[in-house]
């Protein structure tokens, strides 16, 4: 398990507009790479196309070549179900399925694979996907009530164990802990660096230090202006970004001068 | 207190008197316009609430004091039993008119709203959804005319078939109709009639899907198809129910398609041979020709006492499903 992911010359578009302009990058398995910049700069776009879905929206394409290990996320003939189901993805807000128990919800993506399973199966999966999401042990009782019921820190944890529960081999994480207190934010940050010793994962943040607590490499994307697109300007690892950038940009921006 | 010196509480009352009224408390005076158009708001409200209430009450007791003639004779005091037997097959015949209805409309309508909301390309989802509406704007006694002259003798044919293929099944035995203007062709008309009612309400339902649920069954690797079972259907759920419900009230209740199509008859289990009948049609053909206070009269004004506490039970069995999943709805 674990893959790499490589973008190379990766324009993402919006109908005529150029989000993104030529990313080229290299996501190394078993790591954490952060995506910052300033808001409109194209790091949720990219992390989006990184499981085809900006393509939800209608018009959103892309152009260049985005490997997963050695295989074209973009081919010809890739089914994007496929990719996502390799390609997992944890969203801003934490969307656990309100019509489901917290069981079914860790499930739902398990089940989509259509394989069959005995009750003892699927209660081994739902156990090792919330004890991986450090969840087990406040729910173990209650697993039969719905998701939508528990605190925002724990629906998101839910959807990481939703998430693991397929065995994908990268997770994206876009802004997963926006909407969380505190404490919340930092279960969901240990989550993360243990989950990094199985899946590759790249996390969208806006909160820097989180950039720095969590990641090995980090990524500054940044638009020249309103209307433009925006473009990877550094990437290195997490020390460099922070300490000793190359690019005046990142300097002025992880400094606080702007953004 | 004027409005625009509520809206800008005074901090400090400097304004053109000095420090004369020291002891006024900003936030004891408020904003009077505002109060009163509360309160004006809050009694329109109530009116309108207990409008409902006073016209429901004057119907139900319109409808009860009317239809006593019905069930109490004075020679022989009380005859349920009689109105039960004249009432029964009629009550059976509308519940086997809407069923058809409910059953060939439902799927159908849920299928065009998912194809508007979910498959199509906007531009083609908005003219569908035009078309559907139009289908709602269409007279109800055109819709008769159609089943009576062409619905009717076009599905002859397949009652035939029916007859001689299926006709081991109770339903399809018995004589077929040389018109066609049976209760299945009564029930095929309803259903055109209660599909844009149905589909537009859960074409609004599909379309308010939050995103966020849509696009977490996506990134599980589930295909479009698979997203509409995870997503789309449990949120809908509710308002798929309430939709059919609207449409079964107005298939219950449908007169003047159902007395043309319907060639009324006793009764029967054969939905392709002539038979059966409605409360609607029933009242709507007969009504003219009973004398008014007389028996007969009553007796109608009963049978739709009865329609009236079939629909109440219809609308309160769905509102008890509706709530039944409070817990799971997502609104919490």
């Amino acid at each position: 398990m674990s893959k790499s992911i490589t973008a190379k010359d990766l324009n993402v578009y919006y109908g005529d507009f150029l989000a993104v302009q030529e990313v080229n990058i290299n996501i190394a398995p078993r790591s954490v790479t952060a995506f910052i910049g300033p808001s409109g700069c194209g790091k949720t776009t990219l992390l989006r196309s990184l499981n085809r879905m900006h393509e939800v929206l209608p018009g959103a394409r892309v152009e260049g070549q985005l490997l997963l290990d050695d295989d074209n996320i973009y081919g010809p003939g890739v089914d994007p179900v496929t990719v996502r189901s390799m390609v997992g993805m944890v969203f801003q807000r934490p969307n656990p399925f309100p019509t489901m128990s917290i069981r079914e919800n860790v499930l739902a993506g398990y089940k989509l694979n259509g394989s069959r399973m005995s009750k003892s199966q699927a209660d081994d999966i739902v156990e090792d996907a919330l004890r991986g999401a450090n969840l087990w042990n406040e729910v173990k009782d209650r697993l039969g009530k719905p998701g939508s019921g528990l605190s925002g820190g724990q629906q998101q944890r839910l959807c990481i164990a939703r998430t693991v529960a397929v065995k994908p081999e990268v997770i994206l994480m876009d802004e997963p802990c926006s909407a969380l207190d505190p404490i919340s934010t930092l279960a969901i940050e240990d989550l993360i660096s243990e989950l990094q010793q199985e899946y590759t994962i790249a996390i969208v943040t806006h909160n820097m230090q989180q950039a720095a607590r969590v990641s090995q490499k980090t990524a500054f994307f940044n638009i020249a202006g309103t209307g433009k697109p925006g473009k990877l300007i550094e990437y290195a690892d997490t020390s460099t970004i922070f300490n000793n950038p190359s690019n005046q940009q990142t300097e002025r921006y992880v400094s606080g001068q702007f953004g | 207190m004027t409005r625009s010196g509520a809206s800008h509480p005074p901090v400090k009352p400097t304004d053109q008197s000095g420090r004369q009224e020291p002891a006024t408390n900003p936030l004891t005076t408020s904003d009077s316009g505002g109060v009163m158009g509360d309160r004006v708001f809050s009694g329109v409200a109530l009116l309108a609430g207990a409008a409902i209430l006073v016209t429901l009450s004057f119907v139900a007791i319109f409808l009860s004091f009317n239809s006593v003639g019905a069930v109490y004779r004075e020679e022989e005091g009380l005859i349920l039993e009689q109105f039960l037997e004249y009432a029964y097959p009629l009550v059976v015949g509308t519940l086997i008119a809407s069923l058809i209805a409910l059953v060939l409309a439902t799927p159908v309508a849920v299928g065009v709203a998912l194809f508007v909301s979910h498959f199509a390309p906007p531009r083609l989802s908005k003219s569908i959804g035009y078309l559907i509406d139009l289908l709602a704007a269409i007279p109800s006694v055109v819709y008769g005319a159609w089943g009576m002259s062409f619905l009717g003798p076009a599905l002859v044919p397949v009652y035939g078939w029916l007859h001689q293929n299926l006709g081991f099944i109770p339903l399809f035995a018995g004589a077929p109709s040389q018109t066609g203007r049976t209760i299945f062709t009564a029930g095929v008309v309803l259903g055109v009639m209660i599909l844009p009612i149905i589909t537009s309400v859960c074409r609004e339902i599909f379309i308010q899907t939050p995103k966020l649920h849509e696009e977490a069954a996506l990134a599980l690797g589930a295909t479009r198809w698979e997203m509409i079972m995870m997503a789309v259907f449990p949120f809908a759920r509710a308002g798929i129910i309430s939709g059919v419900m609207l449409g079964l009230g107005r298939a219950l209740g449908e007169t003047m398609a159902v007395a043309l199509v319907l060639s009324p008859g006793l009764l029967s289990a054969s939905l392709i041979s002539s038979g059966n009948s409605t409360i609607p049609a029933e009242i709507a053909l007969g009504f003219p020709e009973a004398p008014p206070g007389s028996e007969r009269q009553a007796q109608l004004i009963a049978i739709g006492l009865v329609l009236f506490i079939i629909t109440l039970i219809v609308n309160m069995t769905a509102r008890w499903i509706v709530n039944r999943h409070k817990e799971f709805s997502g609104a919490n």
